[in-house]
């Protein structure tokens, strides 16, 4: 029990949130935050301990998204059941997409491509089909009850996104412990050593990539019932695919909290961005793409990674003047 | 062509089925002729941009994912010195290449060298970011307005007798065979080439006989920049400029670079032309929006199947 020690208490330090403020702006905030650190912990499965980096993870938000809102609007499917076929939608995307380029051994360059050729080819059959709305989008009807998964009150939509993010914490946790994840582990830092020591490669990043598209599933899934609209820029756009892989790493790719400290650090990057210029489009990413690029040049490990460094010159320095005390007396 | 002006928006049709009927009917050789050649013009400026990508990946080995921001940023250059000092975008184009090549040099030596300290999933990430920056730049300061330049020869256009051809998409095709002559002597006879070979063949060893690999890497990617800026150049006479316009093209040339084989010059050629013949005929049986799937599916596939490329040496 004592691995989730810190989960607990990080989750219910951000549970007590709403219970202090109450501020619509703050809350409403926060849901967004925590969705894009879903979609990030999502991510982190995969290209942190993985090593695969995808860049097109807005495929497995978007079907999320999409599979969510289309069966409610079109089936009348209870929200409930639409969203835990999101999750199951993502996986399946996750799977054939996995199966098909490990398959076929791409690697690095190649998978990231691949990734993001396959978000594309979504985008662009869900502007066109006719199921999806085509170019309108899916509206889902405004229905607020427990019921239908809407609520009235933001904190009631922040507790269930920090509820989900709960669980991907609590399945990275288990992963990062894991027999699974150690071989993940050992792919990502050198698949051809890896498969000569004996790790299913294919099976085990095939396994990473199911579980990391159905977290950054259910993000989508979450997305629909927040705002109760997709269309296909939102559910499939670069945007999403970028914010999925832009928190891990800033936060700290590879570890447990990496994307959630990210997804706070980016978001609140973004917002400030937005209050300098006002409603200009662009410049929050302008940041972004900044923040990116710097914390890949300066933070190899991003900023969980640059806590832990000074905690540990810290303690180096102390253990340094303590045996300097010692040496001396 | 992703999207031009002409064709400004392509009917919702139902996944392309009436469109299908219809073009059943009025099928001729004639038709498809004229879809074949448009597609080979086309292809010649995707295979411009290809070359650019594929020069980079060949020496480099990643792939640059701000190919399509910084082709973005030559056509917003191109537009801007047509409207701001009346250069025509035939003539913008001697001053822009170079200046794109100094650009593209700096990126490499100065940014993206220091900052990916020599990983390659890190030099993903850095062209990412840099993708990012340039584009949202640009949205920042020019909105998403589209904007477009008039030229008296813009809808030239030469008549074979059962098609007419664009006089600018021809210009397109000449621009690009002389583009990949200048790369190929280059590359096979100047020092400079020599160095880029030996870089791109044991990165190592060059360095041992004296190469300074890192400015080898920044000309290289100087290279692959100023192929943007011809590209642009060609382009913005037909075609319309806004800050994402470039990105059409970009998930193309990746197609056509996978195709060819990843840092095969001939590859990026010939993947080019055919990558323009496939949109072209996929447009003319799925319809215009659908049509950019065939690539894609083109792209999957080929990357499925044989990611070497139909040239490469080797994934």
């Amino acid at each position: 029990m004592k691995v989730f020690a810190p989960i607990v208490v990080v989750v219910i330090l951000l549970a007590a949130i709403p219970v202090v403020v109450h501020s619509n702006v703050v809350l409403n905030f926060l849901v967004v935050a925590l969705m894009v650190a879903l979609a990030g912990q999502g991510w982190n499965i995969l290209g942190g301990y993985g090593g695969q980096y995808s860049f097109g993870h807005a495929a497995f938000f978007g079907t999320g998204a999409y599979v969510t809102a289309v069966l409610q609007a079109r089936y009348g499917i209870n929200a409930w059941t639409a969203f835990m076929l999101g999750i199951l939608g993502g996986a399946v995307v996750g799977a054939v997409i996995g199966t098909l380029s490990f398959r076929s051994g791409l690697r690095g360059s190649y998978f990231a491509l691949v990734t993001l050729a396959f978000a594309e080819v979504l985008r662009i059959v869900a502007s066109v089909a006719p199921i999806t709305g085509a170019g309108v989008g899916t509206l889902v009807r405004l229905d607020l009850r427990l019921a239908a998964l809407q609520f009235e009150s933001r904190a009631a939509f922040y507790w269930v996104i920090l509820t989900l993010v709960a669980v991907a914490l609590i399945v990275t946790r288990i992963v990062e412990r894991s027999r699974f994840g150690a071989w993940l582990i050992a792919i990502r830092e050198n698949e051809d050593a890896a498969m000569a020591l004996g790790v299913d490669t294919t099976a085990i990043k095939l396994g990473a990539m199911v579980m990391s598209a159905a977290i950054t599933a259910a993000a989508g899934c979450f997305y629909t019932q927040y705002f109760l609209f997709v269309d296909s820029g939102i559910a499939y756009g670069t945007w999403i695919s970028i914010e999925a892989l832009l928190t891990p790493i800033i936060g700290g790719i590879g570890t447990l909290f990496g994307p959630l400290l990210g997804a706070l650090a980016v978001r609140t990057l973004g917002e400030l961005a937005q209050s300098i210029t006002g409603d200009a489009p662009g410049l929050d990413l302008v940041v972004f793409g900044c923040v990116l690029v710097l914390v890949v040049w300066f933070l190899p490990r991003g900023l969980a990674g640059a806590v832990a460094g000074i905690a540990q010159r810290l303690r180096q320095t102390e253990r340094v003047s303590t045996a300097r005390e010692a040496g001396h007396g | 062509m992703p999207r031009g002006r002409a064709g400004a928006r392509a009917p919702r049709s139902r996944l392309g089925l009436s469109r299908c009927r219809s073009s059943e009917i009025v099928l001729s050789p004639a038709i498809l002729l004229s879809a074949l050649l448009n597609g080979l013009l086309t292809g010649a400026v995707y295979a411009l941009i290809a070359l650019g990508l594929t020069l980079i990946y060949g020496v480099l080995h990643i792939i640059n994912f701000a190919h399509g921001a910084l082709l973005t940023a030559a056509m917003f250059a191109a537009y801007f010195a047509f409207k701001t000092f009346h250069l025509d975008p035939y003539v913008a184009v001697f001053l822009l290449t170079p200046a794109f090549f100094v650009l593209g040099y700096a990126l490499q030596r100065f940014v993206i060298g220091p900052a990916s300290h020599g990983d390659d999933r890190n030099m993903l990430l850095v062209t990412l970011g840099l993708a990012v920056i340039i584009e949202n730049a640009l949205l920042f300061e020019f909105r998403a307005d589209t904007r477009t330049i008039e030229l008296p020869y813009a809808f030239a256009t030469i008549n074979l007798g059962f098609t007419f051809l664009a006089v600018p998409r021809i210009l397109g095709l000449v621009a690009a065979f002389v583009v990949a002559a200048v790369l190929w002597l280059m590359i096979n006879l100047s020092d400079i080439g020599r160095a880029i070979r030996a870089v791109a063949k044991e990165k190592l060893g060059a360095q041992l006989v004296g190469v300074d690999v890192a400015h080898v890497y920044a000309v290289t990617f100087g290279l692959g920049t100023a192929c943007i800026a011809v590209a642009a150049c060609l382009l913005v006479p037909t075609y319309y400029v806004n800050p994402t316009a470039g990105n059409a093209f970009v998930l193309v040339a990746f197609t056509i670079v996978v195709l060819g084989g990843m840092g095969s010059i001939p590859g990026a050629l010939i993947g080019g032309f055919v990558t323009g013949v496939v949109e072209s005929l996929s447009g003319l049986f799925l319809g215009e929006s659908l049509g950019q799937i065939g690539i894609f599916l083109t792209f999957i596939f080929v990357l499925l199947v044989r990611p070497r490329g139909l040239f490469g040496a080797g994934a």
